[in-house]
């Protein structure tokens, strides 16, 4: 009988299962789109509630060999992880299909049973080694959280080293090595096997690597692009912010000038396309011998600025291949800064077409800094007469709505002040988005520039903004001050020239705003209009989508979705209405429902099993009581963590480093917690413990609620390595706090009615996978705030309804 | 969406199922027979959608030379066999290569906005599977479709030639540049995604002539984009929006 647990296998399985999520969200991304990606895994995580289930079923049988299925569960992990991912791959399943075409339910059904496996595995080993060395629950669950810190940045940091596909080889052999771990740490009896196994897997693993590809779905404009003849990738790099293909066509030129004129007679120079994830195309430019030839690129939208008068200093903001740059150089700009968040386009463009782009960003007239937006304007004092926004994201993906998941804190009312700031005196803020029918994102943007303009204190915002329109994008212009006859002259010549229609400005007439490209209703200007006069609320009420402005505590721009208009629109799908689904919320809203009712399911059937087989003489507890302590920290853990990871992306900015630091942070010092909860469990009351912690977050949790805005913006300036370490250490006692209520309740549970820890981990998994789709619902609807506020509440309700309580009155 | 309306949907479905269920069962001529009414049926549907969506296409009915040649081209034709059974559904369905053939609904719609005559001469860019060439064949004297991706281009031009749409004369390669041979075009219709309307395609356009441009995803028309060259020389752009949907609540 083995005498300890197998704290580093524990450990480096839930490194490899935390690791292995992670990456195949990257995966997905990839070769299908971000939010069925976001679905498919979300769902899979439910692999966490099956095990429970499972071990509360067959708890007789997998304990009584509990060393060899421990590690049989290892290897069939490290397997089925590789496996599931490459087969789910193979499954032609369309996203875009699914209203038109039934077998794509049965497709997203087949990839979430194939990609649940691993994760089953993975939480079987976990919750059998909570059973089999009960009185150590605490460390194993230290063991596992630790882990499960490191992995994740392990995973980010690889990822920005190695392809995505290859990374599946490192968590299978992470797998297979946490097996042969379990083999001496158990003093398992067959270990030679064990190794032999092991070692015989990680070769063939090591051997399959070079043949995984990652196949992309058909639909995505990379597959689309390498069907036409002459096109080649000649490049590929990959890190966590995107994986991105360098393509060159010889014979049919790319020619991306999305929004060009109908007047202009110029075709766009030779380009390099870059896909990122596959898709979102945009491209390096060849740089001409003469400037002239960039002429297509003053045929656009986003060069009305340029027209109004002369600009001196400019800043970029998402510099990418440089079209912006070129856009500014052809309008003999003096001085160009831009900002890009990827470090590997910049490299790309600095070295490998350094000489293709004529060396566009190391010219001494431009200065590209790798860095995020807002990040690079909170430490400087710098302004400029333009700040230019440009297309960031890819049409189809904006047009379907399925970016409503992703926050984005470029489109706030914070960032939108926060460039207002930095605007030169009478100089120009200028964003560009894409045109949807019926209006969306030109008109939130303009709702949140309005809002931006009165809480920097304008008194007719109205005088500040104009927006054009071509038929696929609009630019909406800000000044810092009120435009004069002049601009006002001189835009309506701009656009004239160019085919393109003024949907307002403070002095247009009627007759002057529906000329070129012809909308069955001036919407655009009756909505700019109506938000501008005393009713502005009346008009987003009755506008079918949402045009609430974005702010940073619901950072969802890109979220339009209205309930009030879901039926209409659903009942419209197939006479054309598809496009108006927002497939991100639909996928949130189904995401959640699905997972509550596969979770409900999994709770309930255990139960079933216990009604039949009793056991004498154990404690007839409050089941009531289990299932909601451990459905109450399992949603109010994440909640914590999720909306955290928020907060601190408003200090740290940039989203991967956010990420790596921040749940870094929870899991390493929540397992820390669980650690020292161990040695107090010993000597104190359960109870009184998580009494304790409870407290604990309670305080931290609304402290830094009022405290970390104006702390943060005290120390905006600081060097990131600081920021880094700052974050830390506010992370670090909450949670510390955190990581102790779920030991807590496991120990109560071993020592009163040790049946029930497979169904109360398996509840934990399950409230895991709802919290993680809840909070982004509750974010979107009510902010990051109140997600914070109801899992303080949460936690609070553990003052009373701690699994320990219900005993010790049954005891009385 | 009105009850009759619905009802009518469900009997056209039913009837288009039940149609095809006899496909499978007989064949020669009582097929082509079968295919015809599932056709007739698909008329039916297209109408209705058409009229709910008049508000935006600024009209109550297609031009029923546009209904007469949706009735006559034999669409399960232009499908992959495997998915012949869904042809008269009226939804788009995919062909291969990462490409579609269009819901006949828009296409009904795209090809009655180009407003062509018989004696007008249409361009098409991204043959596909030659659906919409034959569509628009039966409806004018010389369609000129020009498709990129080797594969569908073969394909499509043997499919036409098989069903003997003389009139349809296709090539291989890049359609940026239109087909300078023949213009210009009294109508274009672009089928394929475009970051921008190519500048050579408007040069070949007839002064009064139209171009029509689906915006959106492959299964998933988010509008359509009609460009018209005026009397003037004036280029004006109409975007349309397939689908009976007004954006503010209280309107019709």
């Amino acid at each position: 009988m083995q005498s300890h647990p197998p704290y580093l296998s524990v450990a480096l399985l839930s490194a490899s299962a935390l690791a292995y999520e992670i990456l195949l969200m990257r995966l997905f991304t990839i070769i299908q789109w971000h939010h069925f990606a976001y679905m498919v895994i979300g769902l899979a995580l439910l692999g966490y509630g099956i095990s429970g289930t499972l071990v509360s079923i067959f708890k007789r049988q997998l304990l009584n060999n509990f060393a060899r299925i421990y590690i049989s569960c290892l290897l069939a992990f490290a397997v089925a992880s590789v496996m599931g991912y490459l087969l789910a791959q193979t499954i032609p399943f369309n996203a875009e299909e699914i209203l038109w075409d039934p077998h794509q339910v049965v497709y997203l059904g087949l990839m979430f049973l194939l990609l649940t496996i691993p994760f089953v595995l993975a939480a079987t080993a976990i919750c059998l080694t909570f059973i089999q060395f009960s009185p150590k629950v605490p460390r194993i669950y230290a063991a596992d959280l630790l882990g499960a810190g490191v992995g994740s940045l392990l995973i980010l940091l690889l990822l920005y080293w190695l392809f995505p596909h290859w990374l599946l080889i490192i968590i299978g052999i992470g797998g297979m090595t946490a097996a042969v771990l379990a083999a001496f740490e158990l003093n398992f009896s067959s270990k030679n096997k064990t190794i032999v196994v092991g070692v015989f897997l990680i070769t063939f693993l090591i051997m399959l690597g070079p043949f995984i590809e990652l196949k992309i779905s058909p639909y995505k404009a990379l597959t689309q692009t390498m069907r036409i003849d002459g096109t080649e990738i000649i490049d590929e790099k990959s890190s966590p912010l995107g994986y991105l293909s360098f393509v060159n066509s010889d014979k049919v030129p790319f020619r991306h000038a999305p929004g060009l004129s109908v007047n202009a007679k110029y075709e766009p120079l030779r380009q390099i396309g870059i896909f990122t994830d596959g898709d979102n195309m945009s491209v390096i430019t060849q740089y001409p011998d003469s400037l002239d030839k960039l002429q297509y690129l003053d045929q656009m939208t986003s060069a009305a600025p340029y027209h109004l008068r002369q600009l001196n200093q400019i800043l970029i903001i998402g510099a990418g291949g440089g079209a912006d740059i070129l856009q500014a150089k052809y309008h003999h700009i003096s001085k160009i800064s831009a900002v890009e968040i990827n470090p590997q386009i910049v490299n790309e463009m600095n070295e490998r077409y350094a000489k293709f782009s004529g060396q566009l960003y190391q010219q001494p007239d431009v200065a590209v800094h790798v860095g995020e937006a807002r990040s690079f304007l909170s430490g400087k004092h710098a302004q400029y007469d333009l700040i230019q926004i440009a297309l960031l994201d890819a049409f189809n993906a904006s047009s379907s709505g399925l970016y409503a998941l992703s926050e984005s804190y470029l489109y706030t009312v914070e960032a939108m002040k926060l460039y207002l700031n930095h605007l030169a005196p009478d100089g120009f803020l200028a964003i560009t988005r894409w045109i949807k029918l019926p209006p969306r994102d030109s008109l939130k943007l303009a709702a949140t520039l309005i809002t931006a303009l009165e809480q920097n204190g304008a008194t007719s915002p109205g005088q500040q903004i104009a927006l054009i329109r071509s038929w696929q994008t609009s630019t909406l212009i800000v000044k810092n001050g009120h435009f004069t006859e002049h601009e006002l002259l001189a835009l309506q010549n701009f656009c004239t020239d160019r085919a393109f229609d003024i949907a307002y400005t403070a002095t247009i007439t009627p007759e002057q705003i529906n000329q070129f490209n012809i909308l069955s209703e001036p919407l655009f200007n009756t909505a700019i209009t109506a938000m501008l006069g005393q009713h502005d609320d009346h008009f987003l009420d009755h506008y079918k989508f949402n045009l609430q402005p974005a702010t940073d505590d619901r950072p969802y721009f890109h979220h339009f979705f209205k309930w009030g208009s879901f039926g209409e629109i659903f009942r419209l799908r197939q006479q054309g209405g598809m496009a108006l689904i927002e497939w991100g919320y639909m996928v949130l809203i189904a995401t959640l429902c699905i997972s509550v009712l596969l979770s409900i399911l999994l709770i309930v059937s255990p139960l079933w099993i216990y009604r039949r087989t009793r056991i004498a003489g154990t404690v007839n507890i409050r089941r009531a009581a289990v299932f909601y302590y451990f459905l109450a920290i399992g949603l109010a853990f994440l909640f914590i963590e999720i909306a955290f990871i928020q907060k601190f992306t408003l200090f740290l900015h940039h989203p991967i480093t956010t990420i790596a630091v921040v749940l870094t942070a929870f899991l390493v010092f929540a397992g820390l917690g669980s650690l020292s909860s161990g040695r107090w469990l010993r000597r104190f009351n359960s109870r009184l413990i998580v009494n304790v912690a409870v407290t604990g977050i309670t305080f931290l949790c609304l402290g830094y609620m009022f405290l970390l805005g104006p702390f943060f913006q005290a120390l905006a300036a600081s060097i990131v390595p600081l920021k880094v370490v700052i974050v830390v250490l506010l992370i670090a006692p909450l949670a510390f706090c955190m990581g102790i209520p779920f030991p807590a309740g496991l120990n109560t549970l071993n020592k009163y009615a040790d049946q029930y820890v497979p169904w109360a981990w398996g509840i934990n998994g399950c409230a895991s996978v709802i919290s993680a789709a809840l909070a982004t619902l509750l974010a979107i609807h009510f902010g990051f705030t109140t997600v914070i506020l109801i899992a303080v509440l949460l936690y609070l309700t553990l003052l009373i309804v701690h699994p320990g309580f219900a005993f010790s009155q049954q005891h009385q | 969406m009105p009850a009759e309306l619905s009802r009518r949907k469900t009997n056209a479905s039913r009837h288009r199922s039940l149609v095809l269920v006899l496909c499978c069962l007989l064949s020669g001529p009582l097929l082509a027979d079968a295919y015809r009414s599932a056709r007739q049926a698909l008329m039916e549907v297209i109408e209705d959608d058409v009229r709910a969506t008049s508000h935006y296409l600024g009209q109550d009915n297609l031009d029923a030379r546009v209904l007469a040649a949706l009735a006559s081209v034999p669409r399960h034709e232009f499908v992959p066999a495997e998915l012949r059974s869904l042809a008269y559904e009226n939804r788009p369905l995919p062909i291969g290569h990462g490409q579609t053939i269009s819901q006949p609904y828009i296409v009904a719609i795209m090809t009655d906005l180009v407003r062509v005559e018989p004696h007008s001469r249409v361009l098409e860019v991204g043959t596909g599977s030659g659906y919409q060439a034959a569509i628009l064949a039966e409806l004018v004297n010389e369609v000129y479709s020009i498709e990129i991706i080797k594969p569908l281009a073969t394909a499509a031009a043997n499919r036409l030639q098989r069903l003997h749409y003389q009139n349809v004369k296709t090539r291989q390669g890049d359609g940026y540049y239109g087909w300078e041979q023949y213009a210009p075009f009294d109508a274009i219709v672009v089928t394929a995604a475009a970051n921008h309307i190519p500048p050579p395609l408007i040069e070949q356009l007839k002064v009064g002539g139209h171009m029509i441009i689906p915006v959106g995803s492959r299964f998933m028309a988010q509008e359509l984009l009609l460009v018209t060259k005026e009397q003037s020389g004036k280029i004006t752009t109409r975007q349309i929006l397939p689908v009976r949907f007004v954006p503010l609540t209280g309107q019709h």
